[in-house]
């Protein structure tokens, strides 16, 4: 018998996730010789800058069609490296005054991201999964990375334990979707779904991937793990996490439920309108009621994605854009505030920020920013974000859920304010506000604010 | 019925009380003991599905290896301490009636389930090929992707194993 060997696969799409992983598994085992954190954080920069280069050149379907870089994934892969970028920014000062983190850090760092840009191109569900779960793996070792603290070791565990749960979710979903359909090949399944009549096995798989991806966006009801995760990570680490796998997950959700599902529209957007409504009451309820600012704001990322599933719920094409503008710009603002508190010598609890106007008057200004940015107060970007959001909802015909929207947004300045007051009109608790700048923390803060600033005033650069 | 029938009925029994015992008794060794029993059930249960690869894999990892390395957590554990204390928190009943109520949703939907689809492996072509070089075949070529992400998986865990449970060097 003769056998002949496969042909070799096309690895062009595939080069952006080449560049990821390949320089992860390098930067493993410099690490072992080069102790300049600034050089390694440096090789990190670069490579999130090399695969932006790369994504518009590699874009088609290899793998046996299992994977696929197109415009939708691209979009995707931008925030993801946006989000690396930034974070290896915050990170660098911070892992220093932080002595018991580990260098392996900025390895799993990237390998995070690999399984992020993997989920977005998955156009198979096994990739999906596997892209998930290398993703998830690397944040919780990433979560629970200062070993000698108790904190960051609960953390870890419950973040670990919980996402197992989520991923048998997930499993036993797509074991149904199979056992429908013989395939796991999104495109396949749609196709294949069109003809098959809407069968009670079909719902129950489509409940079950919701709930696993619920989870991976910190949805409520199954949002408990996000509060106490976001604060016994070290602080870098929490930007990373409110914002890369939340992108992960609402990319997936549009591939999934947007072409596997798209028979059953009517279903899964009933079941995404609670969640929605559920999560936007419980993240900006349970906020107002938080003293530390890291929980606050868990809580806070908890209600913003209860914000953009309504983006999801109304599925046109108007509306995924906003989708995405709205994750390209909480990016931006969600990273800075977290900047803001590891700029601050002790900054983790609300009442930390009392009177920081009066011994650093920019800080409190930059933080301000940020606040008003994340309750959506024009002229920043958190404005021009929401705006497009509800408007292409208002089109798609979700008037109430826009409705629902706004109000629980007019809840959460409260607790963004709050901090707001407690920087400019109470007395500071210290006699001086430490703060640790260095130039790439500095650099980042600026990106962030100019950022948030110049998409706020000029939106028609992003959209 | 038929005996094969019959065979799997006893598979499927036996796998359930082994299960509820496992998460019962309150020796852990014994614990660890009736799980390697559970999984020489599942490998037998592989192999009426005719995947004598996954059977013997089940066999060689999952009773070989890993309880092994359960074994030895065991051994680091206080045993005495773990006699007495309670095997489940105070809500278990809670968690009991959620897992029932989804099981009987799970039953009920699956007693629905119509087969339409036949995938490209049909029984007759891995009759002829054997199962361990259809999934072999199947394995390096249509699902290259996924078995090299798993591979960057596996490499994961060692590094985290390695970044959680390291000793400071200070």
């Amino acid at each position: 018998m003769i056998i002949v060997p496969p042909p070799f696969p096309n690895l062009t799409p595939f080069i952006p996730e080449l560049i990821v992983l390949s320089v992860a598994m390098v930067l493993l085992l410099l690490e072992i010789w080069v102790k300049n954190r600034v050089f390694i954080a440096g090789i990190c920069i670069l490579t999130g800058f090399a695969v932006i280069y790369c994504l518009n050149m590699s874009i088609g379907i290899t793998f046996n069609g299992m994977f696929i870089n197109d415009i939708y994934s691209v979009l995707f892969k931008i925030i993801f490296m946006v989000c690396l970028i930034l974070t290896v920014l915050i990170s660098l000062n911070y892992i220093d005054r932080e002595k018991p983190i580990r260098g392996e850090y900025y390895s799993l760092l990237l390998f995070a991201t690999a399984g992020m840009m993997l989920m977005a191109s998955a156009k198979d569900l096994m990739v999906l999964y596997l892209g998930l779960e290398l993703m998830a793996l690397s944040t919780y070792i990433l979560a629970g990375i200062k070993t000698l603290n108790i904190k960051s070791n609960e953390a870890a565990i419950k973040y670990f334990m919980l996402g197992a749960f989520s991923s048998a979710f997930l499993l036993f979903g797509i074991s149904m979707l199979y056992g429908l359909t013989a395939t796991t090949d999104i495109y396949l399944i749609a196709e294949r779904l069109k003809d098959t009549e809407r069968s009670l096995p079909l719902i129950l798989s489509m409940i079950m991937i919701v709930v696993a991806f619920s989870f991976k966006i910190a949805a409520a009801p199954f949002h408990m793990w996000s509060p106490d995760v976001y604060e016994g990570a070290p602080t870098s680490v929490t930007a990373f996490l409110s914002v890369g796998p939340k992108a992960a997950g609402f990319a997936v959700i549009g591939r999934v439920f947007y072409i596997a599902f798209e028979g059953i529209q009517p279903d899964w957007t009933t079941a995404f309108i609670i969640i929605s409504v559920i999560t936007m009451a419980i993240g900006n309820i349970v906020a107002l009621a938080q003293t530390n600012i890291k929980r606050m704001l868990a809580y806070s990322s908890i209600a913003h994605a209860g914000y953009i599933l309504i983006g999801i719920v109304t599925s046109t094409y108007e509306s995924l854009q906003a989708v995405i503008n709205y994750l390209m710009i909480y990016t931006f603002m969600n990273i800075g505030a977290f900047a803001i508190v590891i700029l601050l010598d002790k900054g983790e609890e609300i009442q930390d920020y009392n009177g920081l106007s009066k011994h650093r008057p920019l800080v409190a200004a930059i933080m301000l920013l940020f606040m008003f940015s994340l309750v959506g107060i024009p002229p920043t970007a958190g404005f021009i974000a929401k705006f497009n959001l509800f408007v292409s909802a208002i089109h798609g015909g979700q008037i109430w859920l826009v409705v629902i929207a706004v109000i629980f947004s007019a809840v959460s300045a409260f607790y963004y304010l709050r901090v707001v007051m407690n920087m400019y009109m109470k007395d500071p608790l210290v006699e001086e506000h430490q703060i640790h700048l260095s130039p790439s923390l500095g650099f980042a803060i600026f990106i962030t604010v100019v950022m948030v600033m110049v998409l706020g005033l000029f939106p028609s650069l992003i959209i | 019925m038929t005996t094969v029938e019959y065979f799997f009925i006893y598979f499927a029994v036996s796998m359930v009380f082994l299960s509820l015992l496992i998460i019962t008794v309150k020796n852990p060794v014994h614990s660890i003991l009736l799980m390697l029993v559970l999984f020489f059930h599942i490998a037998g249960l592989y192999l009426f599905l005719n995947a004598e690869f996954l059977a013997a894999v089940q066999v060689i990892l999952y009773a070989g290896a890993i309880l092994v390395l359960f074994l030895f957590v065991i051994m680091m554990l206080n045993l005495k301490e773990e006699l007495v204390s309670h095997r489940f928190i105070g809500e278990w009943p809670v968690g009991v009636a959620i897992g029932l109520s989804i099981s009987l949703f799970c039953i009920f939907a699956i007693s629905h389930f119509q087969i339409k689809y036949e995938g490209n492996m049909t029984i007759e072509i891995i009759k002829t090929l054997t199962n361990t070089k259809a999934l072999g075949k199947i394995l390096y070529t249509e699902f290259l992707l996924p078995f090299e992400i798993a591979s960057i998986i596996l490499l994961i865990a060692i590094v985290g194993a390695i970044v959680l449970a390291k000793k400071e060097q200070s």
